[in-house]
């Protein structure tokens, strides 16, 4: 664990509590990486969440991983009800979750057996022994109790009685015992709190705000915090405790942002900077949600939020809604792309400014709605009928999804046309430091809406053309209903260059295709240069990605660097088109390799276009790369 | 009665136009892709008569569609439009209404467009009680495709999909938007030009959606389909015209009636004069609940089409969705236009010094 030196607890901030007991030795270290697993009942989820505040608060970088089964509450005790969360923090910056767990918290036997894989050997494993009764053992697999019969002896087990010791802590509160087992999972934090000295105000707030109208379940809560704390600080059973001091960051004003918060934010902000209301037609599906949740609690912003009847009639709502000039979205996941492709084709054909966001999970078909992948990249790219290119932009952390956003948003009012934001699972839900940004340093959005005749006919008459276009960006005028003297018609049958009219003129047909592709071909000349991060300038390998794959990519490479080895680095932010210098940069390396968790999409769109032999690195087991495997994988082509 | 829609509360928020307007204003210079004799022709004809008497101006107005032979009407009328895709045009008209209270927003769609690949839109549309107004052509087959049968089409059809007859059982536009509580149904037929205006003018009075289904005849591929209804000689027998407030009545010198059964259920009654007192059902378009409507739309035979009634089935206020989402939004910026600085920092943040 990287330890460096050991100090007293009274050296290390700990809260406001007084220490009861003698106070036991503080060992530091750099870097942390805890899991909780539980039953999905067992509120591992808050209680990660939790602990990640009070981390993010006390000012380490961090990076958090929820994993859990798309089933609300599968039967308690079973493998496949465990859900998970896995949090790394650190003293200095991290891009990750972290590969192997440093400690694991197994609320039952179906926790161990599903997550021990996790720890790394000489990890701690906190366990609550109140649950593993013989059947609860024999239940998931375990032929003799794994907390006795020595099969954990590469870990350092700490075997709780965390229901009883709840249950006893909070005797005399007015609450049931069922209430009172519930509340383990804040013993749990609480000791965990204690274990790697994290403040406890946060929490103590947070219970006070969750449960303020409910007294007695709010005291129990914050006794059996207090229990899990004073139990840490007593019990022989933990020599020392932790503390990670505060990592080293740019000034600013930080907070702790999961990528769909981040991404609702980034949307809340293009319309504050375009000027245009937001309107998000959408409908619910895992895992995209949150992003339709956050952003129909703000309608002080003017948002309007529709949850319509189905995925097609989110997307027609948005089309609707974009074409009386607002900033339109739709939000949904790869089965709820598949349906809205028809609708996409159309905002292709009218030509209206449109955002499409995908947080891709596992596929095809329902696959793993609660996993995370990167299999949408083609779908977007080409998952339509017809000649239909449609710009593409992805996030690189969860942060990040505000940027992007905030991109997909200018290229999408720029050039009048659907973009897709492809964001992932593991982005949308894990959570990490962002630095705030200043309001005034964002782009400006503004968009000029037609409003006057722009074309003159051969007889002197002014007229609107609606498919007339901007020499530069080849952008039709966006005239917006209620604009006099514009009136028009669009739709999806082809339509003649300028006038708009309906033509089936074979030379019309395939200048309106070439021009829609050099449209989208063209936003290259607005979009930065691909950043290559070469430390030396002369290494021979680049390990290229795009999506959330930057955090282990970045990490993978910080081992390599670590060893002395060299690697190139550089990250697509957007998709199509490619910036223009993605060729040049692929060809100045020996090697190429491209991690993704598809089977080879974005290799394959490489290769096709610049005929150069990237390699893939590819994987699709619905969770990110660790960092570790991916070294193994540059180290190979070093 | 004439309704005056200069005054009308559903057209407040839409701006008024400054001058009176013609039909001819309402006319595109595209050249009408119907096929000669279609029924579409007089309906165009007879919206573009109306539209003056919106009274708002023409920049107000959208005609969105969705796909098929009635879905083209958008290119033939200068207001704005949208020609959208198979089934959806509820959908995209949903997204425009609700944002632009400043629109009138028309929605024009055929059985196989509404009630086939957009019923699901077409449903939550009226459930909802978005305010669009929906034109439904109903010409009881697919014309743009040549010829199958649709969602309307009577059992045993045969058509080019349905060599041996439909084994299909029809769905009754009227009686589907009843179920879905539209709150407001009406049905009229492409060759009564005066009896659709005055369809058109109270669905554009009322406030929120509006279903009007017009039978309209495809003379190429279901020529006839609503013969009976028109041919002067049987029509009167058939066609039961409703009005809100009025005994139903009709027959050739309406010796022929509608009246009520204790238990509820409507009856044909053969001669009035049988009609002890007054036993004739009054038409209540305004009764809450829908269910005399609902059986209203069921007195018709589909094969045969006696019976059949036109008219406004239910007239009735319920909450508008565009003005009930407004209030939502009007009520949030009321305690503060949202700041962005401040959400985007939260409540839960710290501060990295040099």
């Amino acid at each position: 664990m990287g330890q460096k030196a050991t100090l007293t607890s009274s050296g290390v901030p700990i809260g406001t509590r007084k220490a009861r007991a003698v106070a036991k030795p503080v060992n530091q270290l750099e870097k942390v990486i805890i899991r909780f697993a539980g039953d999905s009942g067992d509120g591992m989820q808050l209680t990660g969440d939790r602990f990640t505040h009070e981390t993010a608060s006390f000012g380490n970088d961090l990076s958090t991983l929820p994993d859990f089964p798309a089933e609300i509450r599968a039967p308690a005790g079973t493998v496949h009800g465990v859900s998970a969360f896995q949090l790394q923090f650190a003293d200095h910056a991290i891009s990750t979750p972290g590969d192997a767990a440093d400690v694991l918290v197994a609320m039952n036997p179906a926790a161990l057996r599903s997550n021990l894989h996790h720890v790394r050997r000489g990890g701690h494993l906190i366990v609550n022994s109140d649950e593993f009764t013989p059947r609860a053992v024999a239940k998931v697999g375990y032929e003799t109790d794994p907390l006795t019969d020595d099969s954990l002896e590469s870990y350092v087990l700490h075997s709780v009685s965390l229901t009883t010791l709840t249950v006893e802590a909070l005797k005399g509160f007015a609450i049931t015992k069922k209430e009172a087992q519930r509340a383990k999972n804040m013993f749990a934090l609480g000791l965990l709190s204690w274990l790697y000295s994290r403040g406890t105000e946060g929490t103590r707030d947070f219970l006070k705000a969750k449960f303020g109208r409910k007294p007695e379940i709010l005291a129990a809560n914050l006794a059996a915090f207090e229990a899990g704390w004073a139990y840490g600080e007593t019990t022989e059973d933990f020599a020392v405790h932790y503390a990670v001091r505060p990592a080293t960051m740019a000034p600013g004003v930080y907070r702790n942002i999961t990528g769909n918060a981040a991404l609702a934010y980034g949307l809340i902000a293009a319309s504050e900077l375009s000027g245009l209301p937001l309107f998000l037609g959408s409908y619910p599906i895992t895992p995209a949600s949150d992003i339709l949740h956050e952003l129909s609690r703000h309608k002080e912003f003017g948002v309007r939020t529709l949850q319509l009847e189905d995925e097609i009639a989110g997307i027609g709502a948005a089309l609707g809604a974009s074409y009386g000039g607002a900033l339109a979205v739709t939000t949904t996941s790869g089965p709820g792309i598949a349906l809205k492709s028809e609708t996409i084709g159309l905002a292709v054909a009218v030509e209206l400014p449109l955002l499409v966001i995908n947080v891709q999970r596992g596929g095809p078909s329902t696959g793993l709605p609660t996993k995370t992948e990167q299999a949408d990249l083609l779908q977007a790219m080409f998952g339509r009928n017809g000649e239909s290119p449609v710009p593409i932009v992805a996030p690189q952390s969860g942060s990040d999804c505000f940027d992007a956003a905030i991109e997909a948003a200018r290229i999408a009012l720029t050039y009048r046309t659907p973009v897709f934001l492809l964001s992932d699972g593991y982005l949308a839900n894990g959570s990490e430091p962002w630095r705030v940004p200043d309001v005034e340093s964002l782009p400006d959005l503004h968009v000029e809406f037609a409003t006057e005749p722009n074309h003159t006919l051969d007889d002197g008459t002014e007229v609107f053309w609606p498919f007339k276009r901007d020499p530069e960006t080849l952008a039709r005028p966006w005239a917006i209903p209620g604009t006099p003297g514009l009136e028009h018609r669009i739709g999806g049958i082809e339509k003649a260059d300028g006038t708009g009219d309906i033509s089936y003129d074979p030379d019309n047909h395939d200048l309106m295709v070439r021009t829609r592709q050099a449209k989208v071909d063209g936003i290259a000349a607005t979009i930065p240069a691909l950043d290559v991060d070469d430390p030396d300038g002369d290494a021979k390998v680049l390990v290229l990605g795009w999506g959330s794959t930057h955090g282990p990519i970045s990490a993978a490479c910080g081992i390599i660097r670590s060893e002395g080895g060299k690697v190139a680095q550089a990250h697509l932010r957007h998709l199509n088109p490619f910036p223009a210098n993605t060729g040049d940069v692929l060809r100045a390396y020996d090697r190429v390799l491209i991690p993704e968790m598809n089977l080879g999409q974005l290799s394959m769109l490489l290769r096709a276009t610049f005929l150069v032999d990237a390699r893939g690195y590819n994987q699709v087991r619905g969770l990110p790369f660790q960092a570790t495997e991916l070294a193994d994988q540059i180290r190979e082509l070093l | 009665m004439t309704i005056d829609l200069s005054t009308a509360s559903a057209l407040s928020l839409v701006p008024k136009a400054a001058d009176p307007q013609s039909a001819k204003e309402f006319k595109t210079d595209q050249e009408v892709r119907w096929c000669p004799g279609c029924g579409d022709y007089a309906i165009l004809a007879a919206v573009q008569s109306f539209l003056p008497e919106l009274g708002v101006r023409r920049e107000n107005i959208a005609f969105i569609s969705g796909i098929g032979c009635s879905s083209r009407f958008p290119y033939y009328v200068d207001t704005y439009g949208m020609h959208s895709i198979h089934g959806r045009a509820p959908a995209i008209a949903t997204g425009l209404s609700t944002t632009r209270p400043d629109l009138t927003v028309w929605v024009v769609t055929g059985d196989g467009d509404a009630l086939s690949i957009g019923g699901n839109h077409f449903l939550h549309a009226l459930r909802r009680n978005v305010n669009i107004k929906i034109l439904l052509f109903n010409n009881r087959i697919y014309g743009l495709t040549k010829g199958q049968y649709s969602p309307t089409s009577e059992a045993g059809k045969v058509t080019k999909s349905t060599p041996m007859g439909s084994i299909d059982y029809p769905f009754n536009p009227i009686s589907v938007a009843l179920g879905a509580e539209a709150s407001f149904v009406a049905r009229t037929i492409d060759s009564d030009r005066k009896h659709m205006t005055e369809v058109l003018r109270a669905a554009a009075a009322h406030e929120g959606s509006a279903l009007v289904e017009i039978y309209q005849n495809c003379n190429i591929f279901n020529d006839g389909a609503w013969e009976s209804l028109k041919d002067v000689d049987v029509r009167d027998d058939n066609l039961i015209r409703i009005e809100h407030g009025q005994p139903v009545r009709f027959g050739t010198d309406g010796q022929k009636g509608v009246a009520r059964r204790e238990d509820g259920v409507l009856h044909i009654v053969d001669d009035v004069a049988d009609c002890e007192g007054d036993c004739l059902w009054v038409h209540d378009a305004h009764a809450a609940e829908p269910s005399t409507a609902f059986a209203l739309s069921r007195l018709a035979d589909f094969d045969t089409l006696e019976n059949t009634a036109i008219g406004i089935f239910r007239d009735v206020r319920r909450p508008v969705y565009d003005q009930l989402l407004e209030e939502q939004v009007e009520r949030a910026a009321a305690k503060g236009r949202g700041d962005l600085a401040s959400l985007i920092a939260g409540k839960d943040t710290w501060t990295v010094t040099d």
